[in-house]
C-alpha cells in the first residue's frame, strides 16, 4: 500500500516535473541543429516560475469556461499520468481504463480548450479551435487501429498487459506489424501534440497557428498551467511510444530499486525519441493545413497495414 | 531533408559571444531601480513582443537578426512571443504615428503586469528624423511609459542585445 | 387541456411506465390478454426483460419532457402528447402483431399531429407530410412482414414466433428480416431512410423533439432487436454485417451533416442519426458474434448497445430541452444569430454543456461509458476466425473512432457558437433565462447523465441480464466490484468513479497550490485583437467558419452546391451592385435516391392512369376479375 502510493507519487513527480525539462531539451536540440547555441535545457522552469508571478489579464468577453479550462487541462493530464505506464507497468490508475480512456481524457482537455478559444470572441481563437478539433478528430481512427494491432498480438487491451506481454518477447522489434504501428502512432503524436509538420509551436503568424491560436488570450498563471499541461501531454505521448513499443526496463511493481531503474530507462528512451523528434522538426517544413488530412490518412493506412500484417503473420 | 541536415551540421554553431562593449553601456539609459526590479521580477526569463508603431522597418531588420543563429537571443532566456498577453517586455520601434498610437496603447494595456517597455532607435526615443511631422505623435514615451531606450538609427543587433541584456540584468 | 394537467398526467404516466419497465428488467413477468377486444387475435400485453427495458426508457424520458411541457404557455396538443406517450409505452408491451401495429400507428399519428403543430409555416407542413409518408411506408413494410410471419407460423402472437424460428426456410426468414428491418429502420432514422428526421424533429416543439429523438427512434431499434434476435431466431452472420455497415454509415453521415448545419435543432436531429448508428454497430456486432457462437461477446455487445440507447435518451432529451429554451429566448433556430448566452442563461448553459460533454463521449459521463463498452466488444473481434468479418469489424472500429472525434468537433461548435463570446443579434443580447419547469427538467436529465456515467457497475449487470434473456444464454458473471467494470476476464477494465475522483482531486491541486503561493490576481481587459479599434460581434468566428475545415476535408461527401449571382449596374458592368454567394452541402440522398425514385413512381402512376377509363362497367369488370382471382388462390 505504501509502496503503491510512493510509486504513484514518484510517477506524478517524474511526469509533472520532467515535462518542462523535456520541452527544454527539445528546444535546445532544435537550436543546436540549426547552428544556434540555444536556450538552456531548464529554461522552461524559469519561464513557468516567471509566469506564476505575473498577473492574469482576463477579457471581459469571456465566461467561467475560460478560467476553468487551464485547471481542467492540468487535471486531465495529471490523471492520464497515472494511467500511462511511465515507471511501472501497472500504475495507480491503470485499472481504471486503457488506451480508449487515455484518448478520450485528452479529448476532454481539447474540448474545453477549444471552447476557451471561442470564448474570447476573437477570430484567432475561433480559428485555432476549429483547426484543432479537425486535426484531433482525424487522428482518432489511427490511434484506435494502431492500438488494435497491439491488442491483437498481446491478447489484451489493458496497457499494463500489453507492456508485460511484449517485454517478454525477444523478437518484438523484428515484427513488421509492430514497426508499422509505431510509425502510425509517431505521426499521430506529432498531430496531437502540435509539432511540425502539423503545427509549428514557435510561430508568430496567427494564420499558421493551430494550438497556439487558442492560447493567445491566456496570461499569467493560466498560461503557466496551459503550457505545463501541453508539455505533460507531449511527455505522455512520447512515453506511450517508448513504453508500449519498446517496453524494456518497465518493472511490474514499485520498489525503490525498480523505480530508479525505471526512471533511468524512461529517461534514456525519451532522450532518443526527443532527438528523433528534433531531427524531424528541423528538417521538414510545416504542412499546409489542408494537406494535414492527407498526412493523417497516410498514418491511418499504416495502422491498417499493421493490423493486416497481424492477420497475415499469425 | 538529409541535404539540409548535412548542411546544418557542417556549418556548426555560429553564435557569436555577446560582449558588453563600452559603447553599448554608454548608449543605454536605464534607471537603476528599474534594473533591480526587473531582475527580481523576471529572473532569467523575458518574453518580448515587438510592436511596430510606424517604423521604416530598419529597426525590424536588425531585431530580426537577433533571433538568428549569429546573435541568438534565446540563449539568454529571451524569447519573442506572438501575443502581448504572453509578453513581459514590449519592444517598440518607430515614431508613434497618429494611426498607431491607439493600437500601441491597447497593446500596452493587454500586456499583464509586471512589464517593461523598451523603445528602440532614435525614432522610439523622440521620433528621430520624423520629429515634428504632422503624422507622428512623438517618441514612444509620449504614448506609453518607457523603461529603457536603445538609441541608434538603426541600432546594431549587438547594441540591441546589450540593451536588452542590461534591461534583464541577467549576467 | 391546460399545460399543467398535461404535464402532471404525462409525468405520472412516465413514472408508472418507468417503474413497470424496471420491474420487467429485474425479471418480473406479467401479461394481459383480452381476446375479444381487437380482432383478429385480441389485445395482448406482455412484459419481458427487453420490453421492460424499452418501457423504462420511454417512461424515464417522458417524465422530464412532461415537466418541460408544463412550463410552456399556450401550447396546444396536450391530448396528442398524452396519446403519444401512452402509445410509446404500449409498443414494448405488445404481445401480438395487432396490438403492436395499433400502438405503432397511434404513436405515428400522435407524433404527426404534434409535428404539424399550429400549421403556421410551410416548413412544418412539409416536415409533417414527409414524416407521414415515410412512417406509413415503414408501416406497410411492417404489416407485410408480420402478416407473412403470421401466415407461415399460423399465429400472430410474438411468443409463438419466438418459439418456432426453425419453421421458416432461410429465404422466408431473410424476406421477413429485410421487410422488418426496412420498417423499423425508417422509424429509427437509419441511412438512407433518415430524410424525415432532420425535417420533423426541428419542426416539433422541443419537448416533443426530446421524446421523438429520445424514445421514439429507440422503439425502432427495439423492433429491430425483436426481429433480428427474437422472432426470427439466430440469423446468419450477414444480417449482422448489414446492420453494422448501415450503423457505421448512419453514424458517419449523421455527424458529418450535423457539423455543417446552421439550425440548432437540425444539428441535434442529425446527431440522433449518428447515435442510432452507433447503437446499430453494437447490435450488428451482437448478431455476428451470436452467429459465430461467441455468446459472451454477443451479450456484451448487446448490453453496450442498450446502454448507449439509454444514454442517448438521457443526453439527447437534455440537449433538445436546452435547445428549446435557447430558441425561445433568442427567437430563432439559426445558431449564427446567437452567442453570449452563457451569461444571460447560466443554468441552461450548464445543462447544455453537460449534455454536450456527454454526447461527445468524454469521461467520466455516460456517453463515454457506452462508447468504451462498444469499443471493448468490437476490439475482441479476433475471436471470430473469418477474415471477411474481421475486416468489417475493423471498418466499424475505425468508423466509430472517427465519429467520436467528429462528434466532439460538432458539439464544440454547437455549444461554443450558441453560448460563448458576444451575442450576434439584438434578441440574443436580450435573452432571458428559461422558466423553473424547463430548468427542473434539464436538471433531472443532467443528473441522470452524471449518474449513468458514474454507476456502470450497477447498470451494466442489469443490461447484461436483459441481453442474456433475449439471446437465451446464461447470465454473465457479475463484472467485478462496485468500483470497476471489467470485460471478458482481463481484457479491459474501466472505473469512471476513480477517474472522476482523480479529476476532482487534480482540479483542486493547482488551485490550492496557487492560493497558497499567493499568486497575483486577475485584471479585466479587452480581448486581444491586434490593437484593432473596433471590437464587435462581427469579429467573432461564425458557425460556418468553424465548420469550414470539415467542409473542405470532406468535400467529396458534401459535394457543395456553389452559386454566385452578380448584379451589375445598368450603366456599366464594371460596377457591381449586389453579390450573392451560396455554398451549401448538397442533399445527396434527396437528390440521388429519393428524387429518381419518386420520379419513377410518378411515371409508373402516369402509365397506370390508362386503367382509369371512367366507365362504371369497366370498374365492375375489374371487381369481378379480382374476386375470381382471390377465389382461385384461396
Amino acid at each position: 500500500m505504501i509502496a503503491e502510493v510512493a510509486g504513484a507519487l514518484a510517477q506524478l513527480v517524474v511526469v509533472a516535473g520532467g515535462a518542462p525539462l523535456l520541452v527544454g531539451v527539445l528546444r535546445w536540440l532544435k537550436a543546436r541543429l540549426v547552428g544556434r547555441r540555444g536556450p538552456r535545457p531548464w529554461q522552461p522552469y524559469a519561464d513557468l516560475a516567471k509566469l506564476l508571478r505575473k498577473e492574469a489579464v482576463v477579457s471581459t468577453t469571456t465566461s467561467w469556461i475560460f478560467r476553468f479550462t487551464p485547471y481542467l487541462l492540468v487535471a486531465t493530464t495529471l490523471v492520464a499520468a497515472l494511467v500511462v505506464p511511465v515507471l511501472v507497468s501497472r500504475p495507480a490508475l491503470g485499472f481504471a481504463g486503457n488506451i480508449i480512456l487515455l484518448m478520450y481524457l485528452f479529448m476532454l482537455g481539447t474540448f474545453f480548450l477549444a471552447l476557451a478559444g471561442l470564448d474570447a470572441g476573437s477570430a484567432f481563437g475561433g480559428m485555432g479551435s476549429s483547426r484543432e478539433v479537425a486535426v484531433a478528430a482525424l487522428a482518432e481512427p489511427t490511434v484506435v487501429v494502431a492500438v488494435l494491432a497491439l491488442a491483437l498480438r498481446a491478447g489484451t487491451i489493458d496497457l499494463g498487459g500489453v507492456v508485460e506481454r511484449f517485454a517478454g518477447d525477444p523478437l518484438l522489434v523484428a515484427n513488421p506489424a509492430h514497426l508499422l504501428a509505431f510509425a502510425a502512432f509517431f505521426i499521430v503524436m506529432m498531430a496531437e501534440t502540435g509539432r511540425l509538420p502539423v503545427d509549428n509551436p514557435a510561430t508568430h503568424l496567427e494564420l499558421t497557428m493551430i494550438h497556439e491560436a487558442m492560447v493567445l488570450e491566456y496570461s499569467g498563471r493560466y498560461l503557466a498551467l496551459v503550457e505545463w499541461a501541453s508539455a505533460m501531454k507531449l511527455f505522455l505521448f512520447l512515453t506511450l511510444l517508448a513504453n508500449l513499443f519498446f517496453p524494456w526496463g518497465v518493472p511490474a511493481g514499485p520498489g525503490p530499486l525498480a523505480l530508479a531503474t525505471a526512471a533511468l530507462a524512461i529517461a534514456a528512451k525519451l532522450a532518443v525519441l526527443t532527438a528523433a523528434l528534433a531531427l524531424i522538426e528541423t528538417s521538414v517544413a510545416k504542412l499546409r493545413l489542408f494537406r494535414v488530412p492527407e498526412l493523417l490518412a497516410g498514418s491511418f493506412a499504416l495502422a491498417l497495414l499493421s493490423v493486416m500484417s497481424v492477420f497475415l503473420l499469425r | 531533408m538529409l541535404r539540409q541536415l548535412r548542411a546544418a551540421l557542417r556549418a556548426g554553431i555560429v553564435t557569436e559571444p555577446a560582449a558588453a562593449s563600452p559603447e553599448a553601456v554608454e548608449l543605454l539609459r536605464l534607471g537603476g531601480e528599474v534594473r533591480e526590479a526587473v531582475h527580481r521580477r523576471f529572473g532569467r526569463s523575458l518574453h518580448i513582443r515587438q510592436v511596430d508603431a510606424g517604423s521604416c522597418n530598419g529597426c525590424e531588420l536588425e531585431i530580426g537578426g537577433l533571433t538568428g543563429p549569429h546573435y541568438d537571443l534565446e540563449r539568454f532566456g529571451l524569447r519573442v512571443v506572438a501575443s502581448p498577453r504572453h509578453a513581459d517586455c514590449l519592444l517598440v520601434t518607430g515614431p508613434v504615428t497618429l494611426n498607431m498610437a491607439e493600437a500601441l496603447r491597447r497593446t500596452w494595456e493587454a500586456t499583464p503586469d509586471p512589464k517593461i517597455v523598451v523603445a528602440v532607435g532614435d525614432c522610439g526615443r523622440d521620433a528621430g528624423i520624423f520629429r515634428g511631422s504632422y503624422a507622428v505623435v512623438g517618441g514612444v514615451g509620449d504614448v506609453v511609459p518607457v523603461d529603457a531606450v536603445i538609441p541608434g538609427c538603426p541600432p546594431s543587433p549587438r547594441a540591441l542585445l546589450a540593451g536588452l541584456l542590461a534591461a534583464l540584468a541577467a549576467r | 387541456m391546460s399545460a399543467t394537467v398535461t404535464a402532471a398526467a404525462g409525468a405520472a404516466l412516465g413514472l408508472v411506465a418507468a417503474a413497470a419497465g424496471v420491474a420487467g428488467v429485474l425479471g418480473v413477468e406479467w401479461s394481459l390478454r383480452v381476446p375479444w377486444l381487437v380482432p383478429p387475435g385480441g389485445l395482448e400485453l406482455t412484459l419481458d426483460p427487453l420490453g421492460g427495458f424499452f418501457l423504462a426508457l420511454v417512461g424515464t424520458t417522458a417524465v422530464p419532457a412532461s415537466i418541460h411541457a408544463g412550463g410552456q404557455r399556450g401550447e396546444r396538443g396536450g391530448a396528442a402528447f398524452l396519446a403519444f406517450v401512452a402509445a410509446m409505452a404500449a409498443v414494448p408491451l405488445a404481445g401480438n402483431a395487432i396490438t403492436f401495429l395499433l400502438a405503432w400507428e397511434l404513436m405515428s399519428v400522435a407524433s404527426y399531429v404534434l409535428v404539424l403543430g399550429a400549421r403556421d409555416s410551410r416548413e412544418s407542413l412539409s416536415a409533417a407530410w414527409v414524416y407521414f409518408v415515410m412512417t406509413h411506408a415503414g408501416l406497410a413494410c411492417l404489416l407485410a412482414a408480420m402478416l407473412l410471419l403470421g401466415s407461415w407460423t399460423d399465429s400472430l402472437r410474438f411468443a409463438d414466433w419466438s418459439a418456432a424460428p426453425s419453421a421458416l426456410s432461410p429465404g422466408a426468414g431473410t424476406l421477413a428480416f429485410v421487410l422488418l428491418a426496412l420498417g423499423f429502420g425508417a422509424k429509427a432514422g437509419v441511412i438512407p431512410l433518415h430524410v424525415w428526421l432532420p425535417m420533423a424533429h426541428p419542426a416539433a416543439p422541443s419537448h416533443v423533439s426530446a421524446l421523438m429523438s429520445g424514445a421514439m427512434v429507440k422503439l425502432g431499434i427495439y423492433g429491430l432487436l425483436r426481429a433480428g434476435l427474437d422472432w426470427l431466431g439466430p440469423g446468419p452472420a450477414w444480417w449482422g454485417v448489414a446492420v453494422m455497415l448501415a450503423g457505421t454509415a448512419s453514424a458517419l453521415v449523421g455527424v458529418l451533416y450535423a457539423l455543417v448545419d446552421r439550425d440548432l435543432k437540425r444539428v441535434l436531429a442529425f446527431s440522433t442519426i449518428e447515435n442510432v448508428g452507433i447503437v446499430l454497430v453494437a447490435v450488428g456486432a451482437c448478431m455476428v458474434f451470436r452467429a459465430s457462437g461467441l455468446e459472451a461477446l454477443a451479450v456484451l455487445s448487446l448490453a453496450a448497445g442498450l446502454y448507449h440507447a439509454l444514454n442517448h435518451a438521457a443526453f439527447k432529451a437534455l440537449l433538445f430541452l436546452g435547445a428549446g429554451a435557447v430558441v425561445r429566448a433568442a427567437g430563432t433556430r439559426n445558431l449564427e444569430s446567437m452567442g453570449g448566452l452563457v451569461r444571460r442563461m447560466p443554468w441552461t448553459a450548464a445543462a447544455f454543456l453537460t449534455g454536450s460533454v456527454a454526447i461527445a463521449a468524454l469521461p467520466p459521463l455516460n456517453g463515454f461509458v457506452s462508447e468504451w463498452l462498444t469499443f471493448q466488444a468490437l476490439l475482441q473481434m479476433l475471436e471470430i476466425p473469418r477474415p471477411e468479418l474481421n475486416l468489417v469489424f475493423a471498418l466499424g472500429i475505425a468508423g466509430l473512432a472517427l465519429t467520436g472525434g467528429l462528434a466532439v468537433a460538432c458539439f464544440v461548435r454547437a455549444f461554443g457558437i450558441v453560448f460563448l463570446a458576444l451575442p450576434r443579434s439584438d434578441q440574443a443580447a436580450a435573452a432571458r433565462e428559461a422558466g423553473i419547469a424547463p430548468r427542473a427538467a434539464m436538471g433531472l436529465l443532467a443528473a441522470a447523465c452524471v449518474a449513468l456515467g458514474l454507476a456502470p457497475t450497477l447498470v451494466l449487470p442489469a443490461l447484461a441480464g436483459v441481453a442474456s434473456a433475449v439471446l437465451g444464454t446464461p447470465a454473465l458473471d457479475a463484472p467485478a466490484d462496485w468500483l470497476t467494470v471489467t470485460v471478458s476476464g482481463r481484457f479491459g477494465g474501466l472505473s469512471t468513479v476513480a477517474v472522476a475522483a482523480a479529476l476532482g482531486g487534480a482540479l483542486l491541486l493547482p488551485l490550492a497550490a496557487l492560493a497558497l503561493a499567493r499568486a497575483p490576481g486577475r485584471r479585466p481587459g479587452e480581448t486581444w485583437g491586434c490593437g484593432r479599434i473596433l471590437q464587435t460581434a462581427r469579429m467573432e468566428y461564425t458557425g460556418t467558419a468553424f465548420a469550414h475545415p470539415f467542409q473542405r476535408i470532406f468535400d467529396f461527401f458534401y459535394r457543395p452546391v456553389k452559386r454566385l449571382d452578380i448584379d451589375v449596374h445598368a450603366e456599366s458592368r464594371f460596377f457591381v451592385r449586389r453579390l450573392a454567394y451560396e455554398n451549401r452541402p448538397r442533399p445527396i440522398f434527396e437528390e440521388w435516391l429519393y428524387r429518381p425514385a419518386l420520379e419513377a413512381l410518378h411515371r409508373a402512376a402516369h402509365r397506370a392512369r390508362a386503367l382509369q377509363s371512367g366507365s362504371a362497367n369497366v370498374y365492375l369488370l375489374y371487381i369481378v376479375a379480382a374476386l375470381l382471382v382471390m377465389l382461385v388462390l384461396a
